[in-house]
C-alpha cells in the first residue's frame, strides 16, 4: 500500500510547474527560456514519477490500484481517484510524451512563450486526471476540462485558419458534453452516487441503458473521432503547432476510446450489444472512407489527420466486439497509435519548421539531403501501414482478429484498410522524401539536428520495441480486460437466456 | 546453429545500416535553420545557383558516377558477404542433418502477442522442408552478395544495398522458419518491406519509386486475403501455431463459415484466402503486375528477390500447409487453375518482350506457375524440386543479364545488342547453361524437375489437371522459344549498336565467380536430388514436413512414354521455331508482327492488365476519394454540420439584430401586441378551466 497519494503527484505536479512558471514574470528571452526548462523538468519529473506506478503496480489484478478517496462536493460525489490496466498505459503514454512536447516546441514557440508552456502542463494536467478519476463528476471536469487548454494551443499559436479551426472543434464537442453531463446526472439519480467502481457493479435498466449509452457515444464519438463526426480533426491538427497535434493525435483522441472502455461496456453492457452493429458500420465507413479521402490529400498533416481516423476506426471496433483479443488489441492499438502518429506529427513538425509549408508538393527528395530524418520518417510510417514487426501491427492485428470471431463482413471490409494504408502511406512517403532533390527551396534544408533526434529516436526504439515484444503493455492491462470482457459476455448471455426463456 | 543462421544476416543489416546512416549523416550537416526565409535575396540566390549545381550531379543519371562513394562501403561489403557465407554454409550442413540424420528442431526464442487464449511465439521451425528452404535462400543471397560488389562498385551508396540485401535474407529466413502463420505474415510483409526498399533503391528514379509502391500495395492486396486466413483458421482452431492447425484440421472438414451471406466450406475459405496471399507475393495470374516493373531495381535484387527466393515464397506457404490444402480440394483446384494460367499467359508475354530483365521476370512468373500447378495436384515435393532448381538457373539467367548490362553499360534493350558471344564469351556460356536448365534440356537441373511437374499435372486428380497439362505443355514450347530468342538476339548475329559492341567487356571477377557457381548448380541441382524431391526417397527425406497425395509419385512413375517425352519434343520445337525465326529468316518475326497486330500488341501490352487495373482500380479510388473529400466531408458533413450550424447561428443573430430597429414606437408596438396575447391566452385558458 502507497504511504503518499501518488496518482494525485502525478496528477498535480504539472499544476505546480505552471504555477512557477507564472511567478516568473517578464517577457524577455530569458523569461522564455527559463518558462521552458521548468516546463521539461516538470514534465520529466511527473514522468520519472509515474514510472513509480508503474514498478508497483500489480498487473495480476483486475481492481483498481493507488486508490485514493476524500469527501468532496455532495454525499455520492468524492474525490476518487485510481488506476487499472486499461488506464494506466494511457497515464504513462501521456506523462511519457509530453517531454517530448516540449522539446519540440522549444525553438518553433517564440511568442508568448510562458503562456504556451503554463498551456501544455495544465492540459497534462486534465489529461492524466481523466484517466484515473473514479468519480464521474471528476472525470467530466477534466474531460471536459481538457478542451480549454487545447482550444487556446490551438486559437494563440496555431495557423491562419485558427480560429476557425478551434470554433468547429469547440462546435463539435460541446453538443456531446452537454449530453454527457445529463447522462451523468440520469446516472445519479438512478444509483445516488457517481462513483465509477460502485456504477460498474450497480445495473441500469434496460431502457435507460440506451438512452445513456446514446448520450455517452455522442461524446466519445466525436472524440474519437468517428465518422460522420470527424471532420473537426483534419481542421485542427492542420492548424494547431506541432505539439498541439502530437498531443491531440496521441491522448486526446483516446479520451473517447477509453471513455468506451470505462463507461459504456461496463455500466451499458446490453445497450452495447444493442448497438454494436451500429458502431460496427460507422467503424467500417470510417476505415474505408477516411483511408481513400486520404489518398487525396494535399497537406501533410490533414493526410495524417485522416489516417488517424481509420486508425480509430479499428480502436472502436476492436472495443465493441467485446472479445478479448478486440478490447486488449484496441487498447494497444491506441497506445502505439499514440506513438506512431505522434511521432508523424513531430516528423511533419521538423520540416514545418524548416520550410513553413504542409503541402506535400512542395516537398519531395528530402532524402538526398536529410538521410536520419528519411531513416525515422521511414519507421513511423511502416508503423502507420502496420508493418509486422512495428507495434501498428499488433494492435490492427489484434483487433482484426478478435472481430472476425464476432462479425466476419465487419472484419472483412475493415480489411481493406491495410491496402488503402499501404497505398496513402508510401504514396506520401514517395512525395516527400523520395525522388530527385529539384526544388531550389529545398536546396539548403539540413538533417535532423540533436534535439531533434532526441525527440525522435526514443519513438523509434518504442516503436520496434512494442512491435517485437508487446509482452509489457498486453500484460499490464490483461486482467482489466478480462474482467471486462467477462462482465460484460455475463451480462449479454443472461439476457438472452432471459430471451428464451420467455 | 539455426539462431546463427537467422541472425546472422540480421546483424549484417543493422550494422551494414549503421555505417550507411551514419555516413550519410556525416556527408550532410544537420540543422533546424528556422530562419530560412528571414535571409537577403541574395541568401536565395545562392541556393538556388547551388542546387543547380546539384541537380547536374545527381538528375537524372543513375548511377551517380560522380558522387564520391560512401565511408566503409567495403566494410559493409565485406561483413555482410561474410556474415552470409557463414550462414550459407551452416545451412548446407543444416539440410544434412535434418534431411538425413532426421534431426528436426523447434526453438522458441520470445513470447509475441500473448491474449486471452491467443498465444504467439517467436520460435524457429526446422524441418526439411525449411532446411530445403534455407539452402536455397542462404546460398543464392551469399553469391548475390557477392556479385553485388562487382556490380555495385559505381555506386555511392554500397552500404544501404548491402544493408537492404541481407535485412531482405534476415526477413526470408523468419519467413521459412516460422513456427506459426503470424511469423510466418512477419517474415512475408518483411520480405515485401525489403523488396520495395531495394526495387526503389535509386529512389531519384520516378519510375523505380511508382515500381516499389506497386509492388507493396499489390502484394498489401494479396496479404489481405492471407491475413483473412489467419483470422478464419484462429476462428476455427483457436491457435495460430501449424501443429494444432494441423492437428486440428481433419476435424474441420465439413464445416462452413458464413462468408458474406455464402455458406462457404470452411477448410476450402480458408485455404483459398491464404492462397490468396500466395498468389500476391508469387506474382500469379491477377496479382502478377507488379513483378515486371520490380525489374526496376539492380539486377542482384532481381535475381535474388524477383526470382530465386520471395517469389517463391507462396510456393513455400502452400507446401507449410499441405495438410490443410489436402483436405480441401476445392482449393486445390483453384491453387492449379492459377498455376495453369500463369505458367501460359506469362509466358505468350515473354515471347515479345525487348527488355533483357523483362523477359526473365515474365519466365519467372510462368515458372511460378508451374510450381503452383505441382501444389495443385498435391505433389508437394516435385513443386519444392522445382522451386529448388529454379533458384539456381534462374538466379543464374538474371545475374547472367546483369552481367551484359553491365557489359553494355546499362542498356537492356535486346535490339540494340546482338553478337555478344565473341565480345563476352565467359557469360555467354553461362547464360547458355542457364537456358538449357530453364528449357529443360535433358540431364540439366529444369530438365527433371520441370517434367516431373507436368507429369504431376497428367495424373493429378483435379477438375483442372486436363487443363492444366495442357497449359504446361504448351508453356514449355514458348518457354523454349523465348529464352532462345533472348540468347540468338543478344548474343548472336550482328551487333545493332557498335558503340557499346565495341566497349563491352568481361564483369570483374568478383561477378564471375557466382554465375560460374551458379551455372555448376544449374546442371547438379537436379539429378542427385531427384529421388529426393520426385522419388521414392520423398517419404523419407520430407517426412512430416509435407503431406503429399497418396500414390501421386507412384503413378507419375507409370505414364506413358509418349507423355513423358511430351515436354521434350516442345522444347525442341520451340529452339527451332527460335532459330528460325531469330537466326536462319530474322525477316519472319517482323512479317508476324504486322500480319497480327492486334495479336501483337495484346502481348506486347501484357494483356492490358496494367490498364484495366488504372481504369476499374486505381482511378476510380481515386475519383472516390476526392468526391468524398470535398462533397462528403466538405458539402454534406461541415454544410449540415458545424459550418450550417454556425451559419444559422449567424442568419438568426442577423434577423434578432434587425428586429431592434430601435424606434421606440416599434418597441411599444410589439408590447402591446404581446400584451393583447397574454390576455387572451389567459382569458381563453381560464375560460378552458
Amino acid at each position: 500500500m502507497t504511504t503518499w497519494p501518488i496518482l494525485s503527484v502525478v496528477t498535480f505536479l504539472p499544476v505546480v510547474g505552471a504555477l512557477l512558471i507564472y511567478l516568473i514574470r517578464g517577457e524577455d528571452e530569458a523569461a522564455a527560456r527559463n518558462a521552458r526548462w521548468i516546463a521539461l523538468w516538470t514534465t520529466l519529473v511527473t514522468f520519472a514519477v509515474s514510472l513509480i506506478l508503474v514498478w508497483r503496480f500489480d498487473a495480476s489484478s483486475a481492481d483498481f490500484q493507488f486508490v485514493e478517496k476524500t469527501s468532496w462536493l455532495a454525499t455520492g460525489i468524492t474525490y476518487h481517484m485510481g488506476v487499472d490496466g486499461i488506464s494506466l498505459p494511457f497515464v504513462i503514454l501521456t506523462t511519457a510524451l509530453m517531454p517530448f512536447c516540449i522539446i519540440a516546441s522549444w525553438k518553433s514557440i517564440t511568442n508568448r512563450v510562458r503562456e504556451y508552456m503554463m498551456a501544455f502542463l495544465f492540459l497534462e494536467t486534465l489529461m492524466v486526471g481523466t484517466f484515473s478519476a473514479l468519480d464521474l463528476v471528476l472525470f467530466y471536469l477534466f474531460f471536459e476540462g481538457g478542451l480549454i487548454p487545447m482550444f487556446l494551443i490551438i486559437g494563440v499559436w496555431g495557423g491562419p485558419r485558427r480560429v476557425y479551426a478551434s470554433f468547429k472543434f469547440f462546435l463539435y464537442t460541446l453538443l456531446g458534453s452537454v449530453l454527457m453531463l445529463l447522462a451523468i446526472m440520469a446516472l445519479y439519480w438512478n444509483a445516488g452516487t457517481t462513483d465509477i467502481p460502485t456504477l460498474m457493479r450497480t445495473a441500469v435498466p434496460r431502457g435507460m441503458q440506451t438512452w445513456a449509452w446514446l448520450a455517452f457515444f455522442a461524446s466519445f464519438a466525436v472524440k474519437m473521432p468517428m465518422w460522420p463526426v470527424h471532420t473537426w480533426l483534419p481542421d485542427a491538427h492542420v492548424e494547431a503547432p506541432t505539439a498541439g497535434s502530437v498531443i491531440l493525435a496521441a491522448i486526446l483522441l483516446k479520451m473517447g476510446g477509453y471513455g468506451f472502455l470505462r463507461f459504456s461496456l461496463p455500466m451499458f453492457p446490453l445497450a452495447s450489444h444493442d448497438f454494436a452493429p451500429l458502431i460496427f458500420t460507422l467503424s467500417v465507413i470510417a476505415i474505408v472512407y477516411t483511408s481513400l479521402v486520404a489518398l487525396m490529400q494535399e497537406d501533410v498533416k490533414k493526410l495524417i489527420a485522416y489516417s488517424s481516423v481509420a486508425h480509430m476506426g479499428f480502436v472502436t471496433m476492436g472495443i465493441f466486439a467485446g472479445t478479448m483479443q478486440g478490447v486488449a488489441g484496441g487498447v494497444f492499438q491506441m497506445i502505439s497509435h499514440g506513438i506512431v502518429s505522434g511521432a508523424l506529427f513531430l516528423c511533419v513538425g521538423i520540416v514545418y519548421d524548416r520550410m513553413h509549408t504542409r503541402e506535400i508538393a512542395a516537398y519531395g527528395g528530402l532524402v538526398n539531403r536529410m538521410p536520419l530524418y528519411a531513416f525515422v520518417f521511414m519507421v513511423f510510417t511502416m508503423a502507420n501501414v502496420g508493418l509486422p514487426g512495428t507495434s501498428g501491427f499488433v494492435g490492427e492485428f489484434m483487433v482484426l482478429l478478435g472481430t472476425f470471431k464476432v462479425s466476419i463482413p465487419t472484419a472483412f471490409f475493415a480489411t481493406f484498410g491495410v491496402i488503402l494504408s499501404a497505398a496513402y502511406a508510401l504514396w506520401l512517403y514517395r512525395k516527400v522524401v523520395f525522388g530527385a532533390m529539384t526544388k531550389p527551396s529545398l536546396a539548403s534544408i539540413k538533417d535532423l539536428t540533436f534535439r531533434e533526434g532526441l525527440t525522435l529516436f526514443p519513438l523509434v526504439a518504442l516503436t520496434i520495441l512494442f512491435g517485437v515484444y508487446p509482452k509489457p503493455v498486453l500484460d499490464m492491462s490483461a486482467a482489466s480486460v478480462q474482467q471486462l470482457v467477462n462482465n460484460y459476455n455475463t451480462a449479454v448471455t443472461a439476457v438472452k437466456a432471459a430471451a428464451l426463456l420467455h | 546453429m539455426y539462431q546463427a543462421i537467422v541472425f546472422l544476416p540480421l546483424l549484417g543489416a543493422i550494422l551494414a545500416g549503421l555505417i550507411a546512416i551514419f555516413g550519410a549523416h556525416a556527408r550532410n550537416p544537420s540543422g533546424d535553420t528556422v530562419e530560412h526565409h528571414d535571409h537577403g535575396h541574395a541568401h536565395a540566390h545562392a541556393s538556388i545557383a547551388h542546387d543547380d549545381h546539384g541537380h547536374d550531379d545527381h538528375g537524372h543519371d543513375d548511377h551517380h558516377v560522380s558522387e564520391p562513394p560512401a565511408q566503409g562501403s567495403r566494410a559493409a561489403e565485406l561483413i555482410t558477404t561474410g556474415l552470409l557465407f557463414v550462414s550459407a554454409g551452416l545451412s548446407w550442413f543444416a539440410l544434412v542433418d535434418v534431411g538425413f540424420l532426421k534431426h528436426d528442431a523447434r526453438i522458441a526464442l520470445l513470447p509475441w502477442i500473448n491474449s486471452g487464449d491467443l498465444q504467439v511465439a517467436w520460435a524457429l521451425r526446422i524441418d526439411t522442408l525449411t532446411a530445403v528452404m534455407l539452402v536455397v535462400v542462404n546460398t543464392v543471397s551469399s553469391l548475390v552478395h557477392l556479385y553485388s560488389i562487382g556490380y555495385m562498385d559505381e555506386d555511392p551508396y554500397r552500404p544501404r544495398f548491402f544493408a537492404y540485401l541481407s535485412l531482405f535474407t534476415f526477413a526470408m529466413l523468419m519467413l521459412v522458419t516460422a513456427d506459426n502463420l503470424v511469423q510466418l505474415f512477419f517474415g512475408w510483409e518483411g520480405v515485401g518491406l525489403a523488396s520495395y526498399l531495394l526495387i526503389g533503391f535509386w529512389y531519384q528514379k520516378p519510375s523505380a519509386n511508382a515500381a516499389a509502391i506497386k509492388a507493396f500495395v499489390v502484394n498489401r492486396v494479396g496479404d489481405f486475403g492471407f491475413a483473412l486466413g489467419i483470422f478464419a483458421i484462429y476462428m476455427l482452431v483457436g491457435s495460430t501455431d501449424f501443429e494444432t492447425i494441423f492437428h486440428a484440421a481433419p476435424g474441420l472438414t465439413g464445416k462452413t463459415i458464413n462468408f458474406l451471406g455464402w455458406q462457404a466450406d470452411a477448410l476450402t475459405l480458408t485455404c483459398v484466402l491464404l492462397f490468396m496471399g500466395a498468389m500476391g507475393k508469387s506474382a500469379q495470374f491477377l496479382l502478377h503486375t507488379w513483378l515486371p516493373d520490380a525489374m526496376e531495381g539492380p539486377t542482384p535484387v532481381s535475381a535474388l528477390i524477383h526470382a530465386a527466393t520471395m517469389v517463391t515464397a507462396g510456393v513455400f506457404m502452400v507446401a507449410r500447409l499441405s495438410p490443410l490444402f489436402e483436405l480441401a480440394p476445392n482449393a486445390q483446384a483453384v491453387v492449379m487453375f492459377f498455376g495453369a494460367t500463369t505458367a501460359f499467359f506469362a509466358a505468350t508475354v515473354g515471347l515479345v518482350q525487348n527488355d533483357i530483365k523483362r523477359i526473365v521476370a515474365y519466365s519467372t512468373c510462368s515458372q511460378l506457375g508451374y510450381m503452383f500447378v505441382a501444389m495443385g495436384a498435391g505433389a508437394y515435393s516435385v513443386g519444392m524440386f522445382h522451386l529448388f532448381t529454379h533458384a539456381f538457373f534462374k538466379a543464374l539467367l538474371f545475374l547472367g543479364s546483369g552481367s551484359v548490362i553491365y557489359a553494355m553499360h546499362h542498356e537492356q534493350d535486346i535490339r540494340n545488342m546482338g553478337g555478344l558471344k565473341d565480345r563476352i564469351p565467359y557469360t555467354y556460356f553461362v547464360m547458355l547453361v542457364g537456358t538449357l536448365a530453364l528449357t529443360g534440356f535433358p540431364l540439366t537441373a529444369g530438365y527433371f524437375s520441370k517434367d516431373a511437374i507436368i507429369e504431376s499435372a497428367y495424373v493429378a486428380h483435379n477438375p483442372f489437371a486436363l487443363y492444366a497439362f495442357l497449359m504446361t505443355v504448351v508453356a514449355a514450347g514458348l518457354t523454349s522459344f523465348y529464352s532462345w530468342r533472348l540468347i540468338f538476339k543478344t548474343f548472336h548475329g550482328e551487333p545493332h549498336d557498335q558503340e557499346h559492341y565495341e566497349a563491352a567487356h568481361e564483369a570483374p571477377i568478383w561477378m564471375l565467380v557466382p554465375i560460374g557457381i551458379l551455372a555448376v548448380g544449374s546442371i547438379l541441382a537436379g539429378f542427385p536430388f531427384k529421388e529426393l524431391f520426385a522419388g521414392h526417397a520423398v517419404d523419407d527425406f520430407f517426412r512430416e514436413s509435407l503431406k503429399m497425395k497418396p500414390h501421386i509419385i507412384e503413378e507419375m512413375h507409370h505414364i506413358s512414354p509418349v507423355i513423358a517425352f511430351l515436354p521434350t519434343v516442345m522444347m525442341v520445337g520451340g529452339f527451332l521455331v527460335s532459330w528460325l525465326f531469330y537466326v536462319r529468316r530474322p525477316y519472319l518475326p517482323v512479317e508476324l508482327a504486322s500480319q497480327q497486330p492486334l495479336l501483337y500488341q495484346f502481348l506486347l501490352n501484357k494483356w492490358y492488365f496494367d490498364e484495366l487495373y488504372d481504369l476499374i482500380f486505381v482511378r476510380p479510388a481515386k475519383w472516390i476519394g476526392y468526391q468524398l473529400w470535398k462533397k462528403g466531408d466538405g458539402f454534406v458533413i461541415d454544410g449540415f454540420g458545424p459550418d450550417g450550424v454556425s451559419a444559422r447561428v449567424i442568419d438568426v443573430t442577423r434577423n434578432v439584430v434587425k428586429i431592434q430597429t430601435g424606434y421606440l414606437y416599434h418597441y411599444a408596438f410589439a408590447m402591446l401586441i404581446g400584451v393583447a396575447g397574454l390576455i387572451t391566452w389567459f382569458m381563453f385558458g381560464l375560460g378552458g378551466q
